[in-house]
């Protein structure tokens, strides 16, 4: 009964997690086998199927451009989620869960993106978008081609148009986290808390917002492995490219685009692998290391 | 919201200023509230606006603009031209396998994971967890690889590979979400009182039947929930369906709609009406199912 089900996480996920790192050591068209020899100082025709050390390390840290690009803009990604879309959330939370008049409806407008898959978002907000005809630009008088905005085309606009998109969504799974969390909160803190003289914002900050460690810990972990995989929203806008490289569409740039470097392509993978590991492992420390201790 | 009662004569000019403060307070919350539902809504209800209005006339006069006429054709047409049916047999195709497949393997895993009390069970239970928080991008080159090396027989993939068949998408999405499952359902599973489970074994029943007449019908809460999620997360994954596969005609909706896009790029209205039909799925679940969906998410969180 265990068998199947750990077969397969270990054939299809840890497996080529594993590989990963063993073929980001390798130079490798993908044609042909991978031999344990050390490859060719380069010439012409660049070798294949060998061991390549740390080369690949090296190429995608000094000549590869889009690299340090796409990591910037990763950075960029967690730092919008962390300062708009996940407060955004959590204040709708908080106000939803005071009781507010109408708290269902707010909670279903605000909740519908969750739904939807971030290809179809890309397409909806691409009518947002859109130079001539789009919302934004009619509405600000930009729609004529002498003073056109192109939200999505301009290297400097599009990455903060696509993060609009992400943080739409983003926030509303914070704001369903926090809703969980914030109905598992005693009632009887805040009482106790306005008893004792705490305004609103001190009772948040000072007794529920640390009573939901748990919730935070997940919010975190979220919004960090999110912002990570961010890929959908910039492959359907542009394929990942022109002002909207993330290190999740370099991957598979290198492996379905026209060039096929798979040792290449490897090691920028660990490279995303090592990072998340980072917020795996806390999660995973928050969640079993504190059950082991009780 | 507990209004004070202050009734002292020296506090009531106090009283007043902060019961202003407070009518400001609640009115700038309403405002954000209501400008924020506004603008969630909005580009749903501009796609749709769109969708209903003739290329001819949005070309003419752009998106923001009164209707002179609505219509349906290009659901028409984005239905006939685009063979959309056929893309929403492959999702469902793919969708359906994968999420009962996964609830299965991930129920028997929790259940011997919460049962079976042995060390190596915590382990099993961190890989599964952690594997499900991987990126995809962090497997997929690999992953790539290994499906152009795996053999199907033609009766199952045209491909003959697992890579480009509908089976390879359903094995991924399995092994990828049965992560998660197996994490909330130990947890729901570890609920069950251990009181029931002596009993069935006095009365003699196998570990089989503990599982699949015991567990599983306690579990239907959580089986619920997470059946809703897994089912809006497979129907709207987009990643694997482009990466491992390559024939356009056999993608489900969801990453077809990126196809369609290169196709009728001259006509936007189109892709509005066809990106609204794939939507509707997730808003039949969004309308109907969304306290499960809501719990399905929330039970890994709260629980964990």
């Amino acid at each position: 009964m265990l068998a199947v089900p750990v077969l397969a996480d270990l054939a299809f996920i840890w497996g080529p997690a594993l590989t990963s790192v063993a073929l980001s050591f390798f130079q490798w068209s993908g044609v042909g086998g991978v031999q344990l020899r050390a490859c060719r100082p380069s010439t012409f025709i660049p070798d294949n199927g060998c061991f390549f050390g740390v080369q690949n390390y090296h190429q995608a840290a000094t000549v590869y451009p889009p690299f340090w690009p796409a990591v910037e803009h990763n950075v960029i990604w967690l730092l919008v989620f962390t300062v708009i879309a996940t407060p955004l959330g959590m204040l709708f939370a908080v106000i939803i869960d005071s009781g507010i008049r109408g708290g269902r409806i707010y909670q279903t407008a605000l909740f519908l993106p969750v739904m939807l898959s971030l290809a179809l978002i890309g397409i909806v907000w691409e009518f947002i978008y859109s130079p001539n005809y789009g919302l934004i630009n009619t509405i600000i008088g930009h729609n004529t081609n002498a003073n056109l905005i192109d939200w999505l085309g301009n290297p400097k606009l599009n990455l903060w148009a696509v993060l609009a998109e992400a943080s739409w969504r983003q926030a509303g799974y914070v704001m369903v986290l926090y809703l969980a969390g914030l109905k598992a909160v005693d009632p009887s803190l805040r009482e106790a808390a306005t008893i004792d003289g705490a305004n609103a914002w001190q009772g948040f900050w000072r007794v529920v917002f640390p009573v939901m460690k748990p919730i935070n810990i997940i919010v975190l972990v979220v919004t960090v492995i999110e912002s990570l995989r961010a890929f959908d929203l910039v492959y359907i806008t542009n394929g990942g490219t022109n002002g909207l490289q993330l290190l999740s569409s370099l991957i598979t740039s290198n492996i379905v685009g026209e060039v096929s470097r798979i040792g290449f392509g490897s090691s920028l993978g660990v490279v995303l692998l090592v990072i998340s590991l980072v917020p795996i492992s806390v999660f995973l420390y928050q969640t079993f290391g504190r059950g082991q201790a009780r | 919201m507990t209004a004070l009662d202050i009734s002292l004569p020296g506090a009531r000019a106090k009283a007043s200023r902060g019961a202003a403060r407070r009518r400001a307070g609640r009115i700038a919350v309403y405002a954000l509230m209501i400008g924020a539902s506004v603008l969630w809504v909005v580009p749903l209800l501009f796609a749709l606006y769109v969708s209903f209005r003739p290329y001819s006339e949005t070309s003419q006069y752009g998106y923001v603009s009164l209707p002179h006429h609505l219509t349906l054709s290009n659901y028409v047409n984005a239905w006939t031209q685009s063979d959309l049916v056929h893309f929403f047999v492959n999702s469902v195709e793919i969708t359906a396998p994968a999420v009962i497949l996964t609830l299965f393997l991930a129920s028997m895993a929790a259940f011997v994971i919460c049962r079976a009390n042995i060390k190596i069970n915590i382990a099993l239970l961190l890989m599964f967890t952690a594997g499900n928080l991987l990126p995809q991008q962090v497997i997929i080159t690999p992953l790539y690889r290994l499906y152009l090396l795996i053999p199907l027989p033609g009766f199952i993939s045209s491909s003959g590979l697992l890579y480009d068949s509908i089976a390879g998408l359903i094995v991924i999405n399995v092994a990828f979400q049965t992560g998660f499952c197996v994490f909330v359902l130990s947890n729901y599973m570890r609920t069950i009182p251990e009181e029931m489970y002596e009993a069935a074994l006095v009365d003699g029943a196998s570990l089989w039947s503990r599982y699949w007449r015991l567990t599983l019908p306690l579990c239907r809460p959580a089986l619920a929930a997470l059946a809703t999620l897994l089912t809006t997360w497979i129907y709207n994954d987009f990643f694997w369906a482009i990466t491992l596969m390559v024939t356009g005609s056999k993608r489900p909706i969801t990453s077809a709609l990126a196809n369609l896009q290169g196709q009728f790029v001259s006509n936007q209205n189109l892709i509005a009406a066809a990106a609204v039909m794939a939507a509707i799925p997730t808003l039949v679940v969004y309308i109907l199912l969304q306290k499960q969906f809501i719990a399905g998410l929330t039970l890994g969180a709260t629980k964990g």
